[in-house]
């Protein structure tokens, strides 16, 4: 009866948590030697089926079975121990660690009374990189690594654990399209050696590039068991909503009109006091999507504070309708016309412990609309303006008077568009607005922002997602090392794009 | 003028460096003890009832038993209750720690007070036997160096236990697995937990270990140094402990510099008839040392990451 063939085979499980079926009667099959992959919206229970397969989480009910044989997992330790392997889509790194000390964590290797083993760490993460062909210093301090030597000394860590079953969690999440390249390398020589892998993504592109088969989950539930060379991405996408997804974004051409922003040889400083904007220049018209391009870290979140008002500028000039707004503080900005979907949604986009009531109108409390002469709030107003937002962008909630913590990433993120877009800007500056957002949210958020730019406001977008950029912008601006190195029409290839944002092939005159 | 040529004349006595290296160790032993609670990620801030306690049952054993060693076995088991306690409110309970500590802390003094009246009467403890105190030990040999023979080898023999566990701190936090281990908890639970490490059993290892170092300095305290139990005697010293382990910057040697600082001080104050500087000011110094440090202006000092932070399995 038991499938030879299968090196997980997980029957009927499920899970309950307080208020949620987090998995209900879950069969997943992956065959040894495949990469398999599993996808569904956040909630959609792929996490917690794989916390239950690496002992961090206990199923109500079901059965495990490992290489044909039913495994009793309490805990990660049994796992290891049964050749699974898992690397989470938050790093389980050490940042003040070295790399070699994150590798041998719970597996050291000692020397006389228990004193940590250098020498024997270092022969055998050496090894073990040399083998599968993942360069590694095990002496450099982990938080000084790029994302993706993390990932590698995760999967390296992995692998040191004598792992058959590699789990990789939304892995390509964090990584540049470069880094996600090496990493499917990395996997299909892999599963070359021998290996079986889990991949978990909502990113369905991915998926059907390095996947051999797919387990699609919606709601806690498995909605359909697919053979990747036989399905294609609106298949999965109409499976895990539940519903036809536009996948592409559906717009007209624009329709230009004067000139919104103008920014000059604009400079500022990173958190960490040095230059990361350095000398960006680009004009910014009504009614247009403006996006960058670029791998994170190259000065646009600099540059979206700026211009929010959130960051001080250390030189150059920015011009709001042939205004000096480069100065101006975020309270002045709003009330100029600007306004700003940061990229850190929980951390600086909303109150996590507030209402929806009252974070739709953060930074707008003051104005007349909210209240009485900048000091009393006008609760009514305030009530029926959030209720007109939920029902506006479609928030799923019980009730204005919940606490955005509770809400989902999407529920959350639509908060925000709903209370951006809401206030009517001139100027709309979206940072990452769809990142950890499910595919029907983003869909929403999407046909949001061209609604902005069709009724007129100046756009500009900043993305991680190449895709994102490429199929909402009307012009696409490449930021490289604080720059924008050059403005290129919405079809240019992505591999152009890929050379522009590491610094290669830029032309002269950018701008 | 002449508070600062009293000072410096003070300065080069061996009595006064003898008494500075014995009043370090008195807070080196709970600093050790917070410094291995935080480095796992238990905010600790109890080393200061848990002392109380110590030297109180320490006192009772003393004289119920008369013997030192015993005593002091009784006051380190006392301490790791109080730690215990501690643990399971805010590991288990998850509980915040600062709240716990604080209540520990309170809780101590009051423990330790009803207990007094109630076993002896209005405060009426009695002392303890010369013979029956923690003995001075003079290494023979050494003892005789000038200067330093009195200052390092003429000492309780305390001390030369809270030197030993100094070194064995940061060799086991810095060198061993288990180390490894106890900061990798400390910094990131969840990795720890995922490579198969015990969280729970590691914190609650920790927390119970600055219990037994912090009654052991109960112990030093009551019967070492002084020889009788008076309601409230640590008066402050496990908070000074707390203030050297984060001048330390939770490192075992760090936090020992830091007593030595604190413990000159306490010894000048100790002193203070030869000199001419206000007791009230010189008490304020291990704070408003404390304080320089916390604001940044010697280097910033930063706890390990997950400090304070109670553990939920399978969150993130």
């Amino acid at each position: 009866m038991n499938d030879q063939s299968l090196a997980v085979e997980m029957r009927g499980v499920t899970k309950q948590f307080p208020g949620v079926l987090a998995n209900n009667k879950v069969d997943l099959g992956v065959r040894r030697g495949e990469i398999h992959a599993l996808v569904g919206e956040n909630g959609a229970g792929k996490s917690t089926l794989m916390n239950i397969l690496y002992g961090l989480v206990h199923a109500d009910s079901g059965e495990v079975l490992i290489n044909g044989k039913a495994a009793h997992i309490a805990g990660p330790r049994d796992a290891i121990g049964l050749g699974i392997g898992m690397v989470h889509q938050h790093f389980m790194l050490i940042p003040v660690f070295s790399v070699g000390e994150n590798i041998m964590l719970g597996r050291e290797p000692v020397t006389g009374p228990g004193f940590y083993d250098h020498a024997r760490a270092r022969t055998a993460i050496t090894e073990l990189t040399r083998r599968y062909g993942l360069a590694l210093d095990p002496d450099a301090r982990m938080g000084d690594l790029p994302v993706g030597l993390q990932q590698r000394a995760e999967i390296v860590k992995v692998l040191y654990r004598g792992a058959d079953i590699l789990i990789l969690d939304e892995p390509t999440g964090v990584l540049t399209p470069q880094e996600s390249k090496e990493l499917f390398g990395v996997l299909r020589d892999l599963v070359k050696s021998g290996k079986t892998i889990i991949f978990i993504s909502h990113k369905l592109k991915e998926v059907l590039e390095i996947s051999d088969r797919i387990t699609v989950m919606r709601r806690g539930k498995v909605v359909g068991h697919l053979i990747t060379k036989d399905t294609n991405e609106e298949a999965i996408a109409t499976l895990m909503v539940g519903r036809a997804v536009l996948l592409r974004v559906d717009k007209a051409p624009a329709k230009p009109g004067g000139v919104a922003l103008e920014v000059e040889n604009l400079t500022a400083n990173s958190d960490q006091s040095v230059p990361a904007l350095k000398g960006a220049s680009f004009v910014l018209h009504y009614g247009e999507i403006l996006g960058i391009a670029g791998v994170e870290g190259n000065g646009q979140s600099e540059l979206m504070e700026v211009l929010a008002g959130t960051r001080r500028a250390t030189g150059g000039q920015v011009l709001l309708a042939g205004r000096d707004i480069t100065t101006m503080d975020a309270n002045t900005e709003r009330d100029a016309g600007v306004a700003f979907i940061p990229e850190d949604r929980r951390g600086t986009g909303l109150v996590l412990s507030f209402s929806i009531a009252e974070n739709s109108i953060l930074g707008r409390e003051r104005t007349p609309t909210f209240s009485w002469r900048h000091f009393v709030l006008n609760l009514i107003a305030i009530r029926n303006w959030a209720l007109k937002l939920v029902k506006e962008f479609d928030i799923r909630t019980p009730s204005i008077d919940v606490a955005v913590r509770n809400l989902s990433g999407g529920n959350q993120q639509k908060v925000i568009v709903a209370r951006e877009i809401g206030s009517n800007p001139k100027v709309l500056l979206a940072a990452q607005p769809t990142r950890g957002v499910d595919i029907g949210a983003i869909e929403f958020i999407h046909r949001q922002i061209v609604r902005e730019r069709d009724n007129g406001a100046a756009v500009l977008l900043v993305s991680a997602e190449l895709d994102e950029v490429r199929s909402l912008s009307d012009r696409i601006a490449v930021m490289y090392e604080g720059r924008i190195v050059s403005i290129e029409p919405p079809d240019t290839p992505e591999e152009r794009l890929g050379l522009l944002m590491t610094g290669g092939g830029a032309r002269e005159g950018a701008a | 003028m002449s508070a600062l040529t009293d000072i410096l004349h003070l300065l080069l006595t061996a009595n006064l460096w003898q008494a500075t290296l014995a009043a370090a160790v008195l807070l080196l032993l709970p600093a050790l003890g917070g410094t291995i609670s935080e480095r796992s990620g238990v905010v600790n801030i109890a080393m200061e009832g848990m002392m109380l306690t110590g030297a109180f049952f320490g006192v009772v054993a003393d004289l119920a038993w008369h013997n030192p060693w015993l005593a002091t076995g009784v006051a380190m088991l006392a301490g790791a209750l109080m730690a215990t306690i501690h643990a399971v409110v805010s590991i288990q309970f998850r509980a915040d720690q600062i709240v716990s500590g604080i209540a520990i802390n309170i809780a101590a003094v009051g423990l330790t007070v009803f207990l007094l009246n109630r076993i002896y009467g209005l405060q009426d403890v009695g002392h303890v036997g010369a013979s029956n105190l923690l003995p001075n030990i003079n290494v023979p040999g050494f003892d005789q160096i000038p200067f330093f023979g009195k200052v390092l080898f003429q000492q309780n023999v305390i001390v030369y236990v809270a030197l030993v566990l100094l070194v064995l701190t940061h060799l086991v936090l810095f060198r061993t697995r288990l180390g490894l281990r106890i900061r990798a908890v400390g910094e990131h639970p969840q990795a720890a937990d995922t490579a198969g490490i015990n969280v729970f059993a590691i914190r609650y290892g920790a927390v119970i270990t600055s219990g037994l170092l912090s009654g052991l300095s109960g112990a030093f305290l009551a019967i070492g140094i002084s020889n009788t139990f008076v309601p409230n005697m640590t008066d402050g010293r496990g908070y000074i402990a707390l203030a050297a382990m984060i001048f330390g910057k939770w490192t075992p040697f760090g936090a020992f510099v830091a007593c030595l600082i604190f413990g000159l001080g306490q010894a000048i104050y100790d002193n203070n008839s030869i000199i001419h500087v206000s007791q009230y000011l010189l008490s304020m110094l291990p704070y408003v040392l404390t304080l320089i440090v916390l604001a940044g202006l010697v280097g910033r000092s930063t706890p390990p990451a997950a400090d304070g932070l109670p553990y939920v399995p399978g969150s993130e």
